[in-house]
Order: C-alpha cells, then sequence, then structure tokens
C-alpha cells in the first residue's frame, strides 16, 4: 500500500507546552520525558466518523432545552471548520459546554457559590454542513473564579470539542470574547506562545448575522490541521 | 497554498465536560458478550503518584481484522458491522477506566513494516492543554511486537513496558487486561509527538 500523506504539524509557539507552571495543574501532569516521534501511519490518518445520528434537532440550540428560557444575554455562536489550507470540512461533529450566565456549571463539581439556572443545562452538539459551517443558540457564559490562585477568574469562555477526518485532527479548545480584559492574565489563554495564534481564540462581534431585537451574533472559524503538501518519506 | 492559516490551538478540557455533554454507552465499543470481547481496566496516575480522577479517555483502533472503519482505509478487508473503532470512557475517583473492545489485528506502518495490534489512546484532562497521545500494545503478542517499528523505535531501557497492557491471570469472560498510564516519575509512559 502506498504510505499515506500525513498531516501537518503546528509551529511550537503555536500550541501550548505541556508544562506551563501558570497553570498550577500542569505542574504534576504534564510529562517530563520528551514525547517519541510518532510517523502518521494508517492508525493517525484515519479517526472516528461521527454524523448527524448523534445530534437531536435543538442540540444545537442550549436556550430550548427546558420548558422555560435561560437568564442572560441570548447570543447566536457561529462559523466555519477549516484545514490549515483553507478547506471547509464538511460533517465535523462539535461538542460545545459552558457555564450559564452567572458563571456557574450545571456540574456537582462545580462549588461556586452563583446561582443555577433551571433552564440551562449548558452542553450542545451539532454537525457542520456541507460548506463546514455551524451555528449554535445559547447564552452568553459569565466569569468564573478557578482556585488556580487565591483571586484567579477565568474570563467568560465556550469549551469547543471537535472531530476532524482523522485521530490526529481531534481538537479541544474554549472560545473566548473580544475585548474581555481578563484574558491578560489568564494563563489557560496565555499558554499560546504566538500572540497572533492566540487571537485565534477569540470570537468576532457579527452585526451582520445579529438577529434584530432577538440576538447578537459572533463569529468563531476553527481551522484543524491540514494534510502535507507532500507524501511523507518512508 | 495561497490561502495557509494556522490551527486554533488547544485549550484544555478542563473538569467539566463528562457532564456536560455526556456519551452514552461509549466505553463499550462491543457488548461484554461478544465472542471476542476483551476488557481492558487503566488507570492513570500524576507526578505525585495520586490518581487522576477527572480524565477523560479516548480510544481508535482498527477491528479484528485490522481494518480501520473510515475512508481512508481502501484495503479490501472485512469491516464488521457495528463496529466504529472509537469509545470514550471517564476515570472514577481512583484515576480507573473500563473499556470493552476487541483486540485489534495488525496493520500496515512505514516501509512494507507491520504494525503490532494497537489501540490508539488520547488523554485529556484538566492540567492538560492539549491531549496525550499513547498506544495500548498487548504483552501477549510477543512475536508481533517484536516486529513493531514504533515499538522498535523506543530504545532506551524499560520505556517499551510503558505501552503495554499485561493480561490478568485467570481469566474470566471477557478477558482483563490491565493498563497503567503514569504522566510523569521513573515509570512514566511513553507518550507521542504526533
Ligand atoms: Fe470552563
Amino acid at each position: 500500500m502506498d504510505q499515506p500523506t500525513g498531516y501537518n504539524r503546528d509551529p511550537a509557539a503555536e500550541q501550548p507546552p505541556y508544562l506551563y507552571p501558570d497553570y498550577r495543574s500542569t505542574v504534576l501532569r504534564a510529562p517530563k520525558r520528551p514525547l517519541v516521534p510518532l510517523p502518521h501511519t494508517l492508525s493517525e490518518i484515519t479517526g472516528p466518523v461521527y454524523g448527524h445520528e448523534k445530534v437531536g434537532p435543538l442540540d444545537h440550540d442550549l436556550t430550548r432545552q427546558h420548558d422555560g428560557e435561560p437568564l442572560g444575554e441570548r447570543i447566536i455562536v457561529h462559523g466555519q471548520v477549516m484545514d490549515t489550507h483553507g478547506r471547509p470540512l464538511p460533517d465535523a461533529l462539535m461538542e460545545i459546554w459552558q457555564a450559564n450566565s452567572a458563571g456557574r456549571y450545571r456540574h456537582d463539581a462545580d462549588n461556586h457559590p452563583a446561582p443555577l439556572d433551571p433552564n440551562f443545562s449548558g452542553g450542545g452538539r451539532c454537525t457542520s454542513d456541507a460548506d463546514g459551517r455551524y451555528r449554535f443558540v445559547t447564552i452568553k457564559p459569565a466569569a468564573y473564579p478557578w482556585g488556580n490562585d487565591p483571586n484567579a477568574w477565568r474570563p467568560a469562555h465556550i469549551h469547543f470539542s471537535l472531530f476532524g477526518t482523522a485521530f490526529v485532527t481531534r481538537l479541544i479548545t474554549q472560545m473566548y470574547f473580544p475585548g474581555d480584559p481578563l484574558l491578560d492574565c489568564d494563563p489557560i489563554f496565555n499558554s499560546t506562545a504566538d500572540a497572533a495564534a492566540r487571537q485565534r481564540l477569540v470570537c468576532r462581534l457579527d452585526l451582520e448575522k445579529t438577529e434584530p431585537e432577538w440576538a447578537l451574533a459572533y463569529e468563531f472559524d476553527i481551522v484543524l490541521r491540514g494534510r502535507d503538501a507532500t507524501p511523507m518519506e518512508g | 497554498m495561497s490561502d495557509q492559516r494556522g490551527t486554533t490551538p488547544s485549550q484544555t478540557i478542563g473538569p467539566f465536560h463528562r457532564i456536560m455533554v455526556p456519551w452514552e454507552g461509549g466505553a463499550e465499543l462491543v457488548a461484554t458478550d461478544d465472542a471476542d470481547a476483551i476488557r481492558i481496566q487503566g488507570r492513570i496516575v500524576d507526578g505525585a503518584g495520586q490518581p487522576v480522577d477527572d480524565c477523560v479517555i479516548e480510544v481508535w483502533q482498527a477491528n479484528v481484522h485490522g481494518r480501520y472503519a473510515h475512508a481512508e482505509d481502501t484495503r479490501e478487508m472485512p469491516l464488521v458491522a457495528g463496529f466504529e473503532g472509537f469509545g470514550r470512557a471517564v476515570t472514577d475517583g481512583d484515576g480507573r477506566f473500563d473499556i470493552v473492545t476487541v483486540k485489534p489485528g495488525c496493520v500496515p506502518g512505514p516501509e512494507e513494516t507491520v504494525q503490532a495490534p494497537h489501540i490508539s489512546l488520547s488523554v485529556f484532562a484538566r492540567g492538560l492543554l492539549k491531549q496525550l497521545v499513547t498506544r495500548i500494545y498487548f504483552a501477549d503478542e510477543t512475536a508481533a511486537n517484536d516486529q513493531d517499528p514504533v515499538l522498535r523505535s523506543i530504545t532506551e531501557a524499560g520505556r517499551r513496558e510503558t505501552l503495554l497492557a499485561l493480561p490478568r491471570a485467570a481469566g474470566g469472560a471477557p478477558p482483563v487486561y490491565d493498563f497503567e498510564i503514569r504522566l510523569q516519575g521513573p515509570r512514566e509512559t511513553v507518550f507521542f509527538d504526533v
């Protein structure tokens, strides 16, 4: 069989390291030994293919999972999933999860004394369409304290999980909001050294897709690793 | 290409994913009473030897014939109906996770080599800014392991063994393999740069 074409490797400064002591939990969890380089074999260039059967018709709308409407600022989050060559990625399974408009997760392990919202669970799924586009409707999450130091607050964010086309394109990331003053002091956001790469985590206010009298829209494009231009040397 | 752009940076999964977007039945790739079923009982510990109790584990593997259920695996080998090859598990308070699957067949490696049966595994957790990638090989596949190009590339004493799942003696059904993942320490697991 021909050697498979591998996926590109990101410049080191454009992804976070494992050890980033400002984020304290990395200290006992980051491996200390150098990673072993793995050639991209069939095991790496294949990956789980999930499509529409995992997603219900309302899973993309986090404001309609209960009888009543959740509290907070309703927002539309949309964008395009593509690879590093700018090619749209259709049928990508996406998961999001987030705190509510008071900064509280619906999770037993979250003991931040902010109110739960009986009308907001905070989890959603969708798949990208034929042009790689996706759209969620949700509530703008609030900042919350997280104990990294006695006065550590996470900037408002939405967690994103994406399956691309291969085992090596799997990505879990977070989306932030433009102009958030907490970004400057958040070690998770700042763990990526390259400033331009960090900006890829910040969405853009999109007045064009905003629905008047109903919800502001934010645009957040997500770029997954692309194929190398040439087949790998055996 | 002109339209080149950078990959979106990875960010930690944090502690809350497992409840917020549950994946029903994710840790059973086959039914427990499947004739080929095996059970992999894993455990994850951190640099202080403490269990990592908030992990999400994902596995990806070929079927018993060594065929991936994916369009890029174009070899003429049988698919197995209902076997997708993907699983997701979470660790409990002792850092343990449990996956029911089948032992995959061999798959091709670089330059005419054959890779021994293996399962690709990603670890996501609070404190991991991106997933850690490792592989589960099987200690009872000695001949295949000796020919495996990835295992052979790991020459430092004691490191290869960190990738081997150990068959538990006195088997019930399905047979059990133990697999320990150490994030740091003298027997730190081999993690791959993919
Ligand atoms: Fe969060």
